[in-house]
């Protein structure tokens, strides 16, 4: 039978479900967020460490622990794999442009230039029961950028 | 409807039943519903959504103030309700008291037990000493409680210094009452345990409890979220000395919820929460309370949700409680046996064979809870999957998340296959079998 999920889970999200790149403690780091999904349990922290000040901040390495389903899982190993080398500012825009999709129902077209491999990720926007999940080490990256800020 | 029988409903008497509820028809994900998450909020009859319907276009008021007709008609119906639903538990009308749901109704207890406490403390007279709880006493829960069962304690063990203490769940999240009753002292002031535990679908042996409980002078607060919609429940039978129940869970309306205390308990508690239709007397500086149940119900109630709920009993009172339980207990079987079973898949709970409640929960080796109830959906399957709200449980069982299947009384056995069948190709689909 066809697949009665839609492409919720692309062979990308679960094989990145397994890979977990990028899974660990980076000593030392910057700021680190440590985020739940009270709903499911959903958990992730995230650990980034910067190289360069101002504008030319880029994120040197990146580590996450966590644990959850293959969704929540899948995204922080493929945010790994994409943060480490951008600016602050190029990380920034892509989690806004992650946003933008997941939330968007399925009427945003993925930016696949953009956000690369991520865009496995455009089938969630249909089940928005998980978005949440998707975005959860994207957001936990967000807020300790932010924290760094301040 | 038929009259009750003491045996499981027949398959023709179970499509009968559906018939009555609309959403059993819907089709939300564009494949027929198998609705398998009763034990997290049951479906509701025409026969509740009417009586609503009835009393909003024909009765509705406000109760007990104002002397005109309208007014006396919806008090009659509110203390109707009142009266059904208290035969319905085995209790007096005036043990009866609403709420918004089991978790203010179990909020309520524990803020009373506080603030007769406070009373004390304070020197605004002697709290009577069924309910005095000093440092050093103990409060005494299970791990497996539904978070609703256990932060109200936890808090009021803070305020008054008592210790909050636990029976420990097994690697099944079974606990047994030998390994409670061994927790019960002269110091336990409270017991509070769920009549059947909306995880492992455990069944609490609550006369034990009771004689244990009662023999040190302790309270027994009784969360029967999971016995009274699906089971005969007595609450003067079982002797417990307050419980709670939800409306929603029962074929009723969302918004009501029903505290028992016993007479002797509801006297001497104070109220939570103050204010309107609740008082015999107000001066600027005083007042004085109306007995129980009024005392603990400050504010205009949801009459229509009161009335939808006893409804919603007659409707339970008419296919008959017995039959239920017998009908939901072998689908319970069918189900653990069935998710026993599978390769990969381990069930919670009770072991085969021993009692349980019309559910099972499971935890699916290599897949997250989230993921397997994602594919249960896209087949039509609606089961609970998470913690359940009882996180300390799930940390007991090694696990964040379970998937849980509930049954009620329009549940199908063909309703319970399909989910076993679907659980049995949720390894594969994910790559892990």
């Amino acid at each position: 039978m066809a697949d009665p999920l839609a492409g919720l889970y692309q062979e990308l999200i679960l094989e990145h479900a397994k890979l977990r790149a990028g899974e660990g403690e980076i000593e030392p780091f910057d700021a680190e967020r440590h985020l739940k999904n009270p709903t499911c349990g959903d958990e992730v922290t995230v650990r980034v460490r910067l190289a360069g000040d101002g504008d030319e901040a880029r994120v040197d390495a990146l580590g996450w622990v966590g644990q959850g389903c293959s969704i929540s899982q899948a995204s922080a190993s493929v945010l790994a794999e994409q943060a480490p080398g951008l600016t602050v500012a190029a990380v920034r825009e892509r989690i806004e442009a992650m946003r933008e999709l997941l939330r968007s129902r399925g009427a945003v077209e993925p930016d696949e230039a953009l956000l690369g491999d991520a865009v496995a990720f455009a089938g969630v926007a249909k089940f928005p029961m998980r978005v949440k999940c998707a975005m959860l080490a994207w957001v936990a990256l967000e807020e300790a950028l932010a924290e760094l800020d301040g | 409807m038929t009259t009750a029988t003491e045996t499981a409903l027949t398959e023709e008497r179970v499509q009968q039943l559906r018939a009555d509820f609309p959403i059993l028809a819907e089709q939300p994900g564009g494949v027929p519903l198998v609705y398998l998450d009763s034990g997290a909020t049951s479906q509701q009859p025409r026969q509740v959504l009417e009586a609503e319907w009835a009393f909003r276009t024909q009765h509705n008021a406000a109760v007990h103030r104002g002397a005109h007709t309208l007014a006396a008609l919806a008090t009659d119906d509110y203390e109707l309700a009142r009266e059904r639903i208290a035969r319905f538990v085995g209790a007096r009308p005036t043990e009866i008291s609403w709420t918004m749901n089991a978790t203010d109704a179990l909020n309520s207890v524990a803020l009373s037990l506080a603030e007769a406490n406070r009373a004390h403390a304070d020197g605004a007279g002697a709290v009577d000493p069924t309910l005095r709880i000093r440092p050093g006493d103990e409060i005494l829960v299970t791990e497996a409680e539904h978070h609703a069962n256990l932060l109200p304690w936890q808090r009021l063990a803070t305020e008054t210094g008592a210790t909050l203490r636990w029976v420990e769940v097994d690697d099944e999240g079974v606990w047994t009452t030998d390994a409670l009753l061994a927790l019960i002292t002269e110091r336990t002031r409270v017991v509070a345990i769920a009549h059947v535990s909306n995880v492992t679908g455990q069944i609490a042996d609550v006369p034990a409890v009771v004689a244990a409980a009662h023999e040190a002078g302790a309270l027994v607060v009784l969360d029967a979220c999971q016995s009274v919609p699906h089971r005969p429940v007595d609450f003067r039978a079982l002797g417990v000395d307050a419980a709670a129940f939800s409306s929603h869970k029962m074929l009723g309306p969302g918004g009501i919820g029903v505290l028992y205390l016993t007479e002797a308990l509801g006297e001497a508690l104070p109220p939570a929460r103050v204010g309107g239709s609740m008082i015999t007397t107000v001066t600027m500086t005083e007042h004085e309370f109306l007995p129980a149940p009024q005392k603990f119900e400050a504010g205009t109630q949801p009459v229509a949700s009161i009335v939808g709920l006893a409804a919603a009993v007659d409707y339970l009172e008419a296919v008959g409680m017995p039959a239920i339980e017998a009908h939901e207990v072998a689908l319970g079987e069918r189900l653990a046996a069935g998710a026993a079973a599978i390769d990969g898949v381990r069930l919670v709970g009770p072991r085969l064979g021993a009692e349980r409640a019309g559910l099972a929960s499971v935890i699916v080796d290599g897949v997250h809870a989230h993921d397997a109830g994602q594919l249960l959906d896209a087949h039509g399957i609606a089961a609970r999957v998470g913690h359940h709200c009882a996180q300390p449980l799930h940390r007991r069982l090694g696990t964040a998340a379970t998937t849980r299947a509930s049954a009620y009384l329009y549940t199908t056995e063909d309703e319970v296959d399909r989910f076993l069948d679907v659980l049995s190709g949720v390894r594969a689909y994910f790559g892990v079998a």
